[in-house]
């Protein structure tokens, strides 16, 4: 696609070229050509800058906290501005512990919308599913967050636990009492907000699969449902797996909705009825009125660590899934 | 025979399940839009839209300095944005075949997929910290830092789309490859790309956690990019968390009305791209 001079094709206005020249003529760019190029890879070359400024500027901020606590950080509990100690681990654990929840609820769910929306449902029915199901990604997680406050937390408390907390009640992870702000409405909120990212990816990793996979189950003798888990999600296992890596990316870093719902103190337990707290949600209420340089510090030392497990979670859910539907953009994009 | 039975009858009630799945998946957004509707229009009135925030006790206070905020810092992410975006998703679909092209869709993807708070962080050790001072400008900044990996994707499938013959025709008659690209290909997907920011701007203008420390927000209307600037979103926060009924009341209907702007983007710029894709 080497563009050709004009003097290439109006052999009139210029002496006849011989055959070396007019070779040569056709290798060489224009200096446009390269000017344009060079601009948009500069340009390009900005991306991978910003991430390693990112990590600068986080890794830098936060040296003071990593040397006075060292890994300690990670594993103590105690999160005291006043008296300058702080320990991650609450915020660590809330933050795995919510996305735990969120899959647990959204994975199935998810996958049954994928398999609905390119197996079962009828054709004039697949584009307007499609769309509301991925709207519920563009509703801005602030949202979320009032609806959770004022809708889903007293719906929670006064409905479906009065009712679940016989059957439930006994369990561990269901213990102490119930005031709403908690990880269950946290880890609910979350689910509602990463479904419609699996259920995109997820679509487009079953659309990938090729009819002849589909139609051997079929001539095998197996009911449509049981081509699906038979021969359909095996063939597209490492690209479903890659969804729920994406969603799980997706609730790690959700700030305000969660925030908003999970009741932000600093305790691991492991009942999901008990307000936690999770990294993104520390920074979001203590960042602009951190009241030391450690506690900034602190605060900057959980952004990296929130960061480096974003980066890694993404990174392995890309190569998954691009193994499937090469290049595909579904997901990182709205549409 | 019977087992035969046994496993259709399976396979029906899973479909059923599946579109069961599918309704539940959908309800929680009728749910939202329906609440936002019955709690949020009662107090969309004049006030609403053309007066700022006024101290609790006082009736008649609107959100105009927090929509007024928003036009503003989004305006600014766009701004910032928009051109490094734009260009980096024309380099993905022009020279994006190699290595290198292969490297920044990936950075690309996986830059998506960063926490905005942690995008809030890096633009106030950048702006805010060096300042001295919260502005609308690194809240703009931050946004713009977030459309940037979108809309390199975006605008990449965008121009993809354009026929290969066409840019084979430019070049034999004889454009550079610069003219062919920008005159006929990406002028050709410029619409696409239009809708594609569109969508962006719709994501960005419902962020909340970059603009705290960067935009902080502002009880009062003011358009000093300088300084620091209310945002509907940020409003919508502070307001849910308060503890007056008005302000529950305010943060409702100030939540109705960027969902509003929100879909009316998206679902435009959706009836597009997929006319768009149609036609191609």
């Amino acid at each position: 696609m080497t563009d050709i001079p004009a003097t290439a094709l109006e052999p009139e206005l210029a002496p006849k070229p011989t055959a070396e020249e007019r070779w040569r003529a056709l290798r060489t760019v224009s200096r446009g050509d390269v000017i344009y190029r060079s601009l948009l890879t500069v340009l390009a070359l900005l991306l991978p800058l910003l991430v390693v400024l990112i990590a600068v500027e986080l890794v830098s901020n936060a040296m003071p906290a990593v040397s006075k606590f060292g890994f300690g950080f990670l594993t103590h509990s105690t999160w005291d501005p006043v008296q300058g100690q702080f320990g991650a681990l609450p915020l660590i654990f809330g933050t795995l512990y919510s996305s735990l929840v969120a899959l647990v609820i959204a994975v199935p769910l998810a996958l049954a919308c994928a398999i609905f929306l390119t197996e079962f449902a009828p054709r004039w029915l697949r584009t307007p599913v499609g769309t509301l199901i991925e709207l519920l990604a563009a509703v801005p997680s602030v949202i979320y967050g009032l609806w959770g406050i004022f809708v889903l937390i007293p719906l929670l408390r006064d409905h479906v636990w009065k009712v679940a907390r016989h059957a439930l009640g006994w369990l561990p992870i269901f213990g102490g009492v119930f005031y709403g702000p908690s990880v269950l409405a946290a880890g609910v909120i979350l689910s509602i907000m990463i479904l419609p990212y699996i259920a995109a990816v997820s679509r487009e990793v079953l659309l990938a699969v090729p009819p002849s996979q589909r139609e051997a189950g079929l001539a095998l003798g197996a009911t449509r449902w049981e081509t699906v888990t038979t021969v359909i999600l095996p063939y597209g296992r490492a690209g479903i797996v890659g969804a729920v890596i994406l969603g799980l990316g997706r609730a790690l870093g959700e700030t305000m909705a969660v925030t908003m719902v999970i009741g932000n103190r600093h305790e691991v337990s492991a009942s999901l009825l008990q307000p936690g707290y999770t990294i993104a949600a520390a920074i979001a209420n203590e960042f602009s009125e951190a009241v030391s340089d450690m506690h900034l510090s602190a605060l900057f030392m959980v952004g990296a660590v929130l960061f480096v497990i974003t980066i890694l979670v993404n990174t392995l859910a890309r190569v998954l899934v691009w193994r499937v539907a090469r290049g595909s953009a579904v997901g990182s994009t709205a549409i | 025979m019977h087992g035969r039975l046994i496993r259709r009858l399976f396979g029906s009630v899973m479909t059923g399940a599946t579109y069961g799945a599918a309704a539940l998946a959908i309800l929680p957004l009728a749910v939202i839009l329906a609440m936002l509707l019955v709690k949020g229009a009662g107090s969309l009135d004049w006030n609403f839209f053309t007066r700022s925030a006024v101290p609790f006790g006082e009736h008649g206070g609107g959100f105009a300095h927090a929509i007024v905020g928003t036009l503003i810092i989004v305006g600014l992410a766009c701004a910032v944005g928009v051109p490094v975006g734009v260009s980096i998703g024309i380099y993905l679909a022009e020279f994006g075949g190699g290595q290198l092209g292969f490297a920044i869709r990936f950075i690309a993807d996986v830059l998506n997929g960063v926490p905005s708070i942690v995008i809030g962080i890096f633009a106030w050790t950048w702006l805010v910290k060096p300042m001295g001072h919260f502005s609308a400008l690194a809240g703009g900044v931050a946004l713009g830092m977030i459309l940037v990996p979108i809309l390199a994707r975006t605008t990449e499938e965008m121009v993809r789309l354009v026929p290969n013959s066409l840019r084979e025709a430019a070049l034999a008659l004889g454009y550079p490859r610069w003219r062919t690209s920008l005159v006929v290909v990406v002028r050709t997907a410029a619409a696409g790309i239009v809708t594609g920011c569109l969508v962006a701007v719709a994501r960005v203008a419902g962020e909340t956690a970059p603009l705290l420390f960067t935009a902080l927000g502002n009880q009062f209307f003011s358009t000093r990019v300088q300084g620091p600037m209310a945002a509907l979103p940020l409003q919508v926060y502070v307001y849910a968390l308060g503890p007056y009924d008005e302000w529950h009341r305010q943060a409702w209907a100030g939540a109705l009305v960027l969902i509003m702007l929100v879909l009316a983007l998206s679902l435009f710029a959706r009836a597009v791209v997929r006319a768009k894709r149609q036609h191609a």
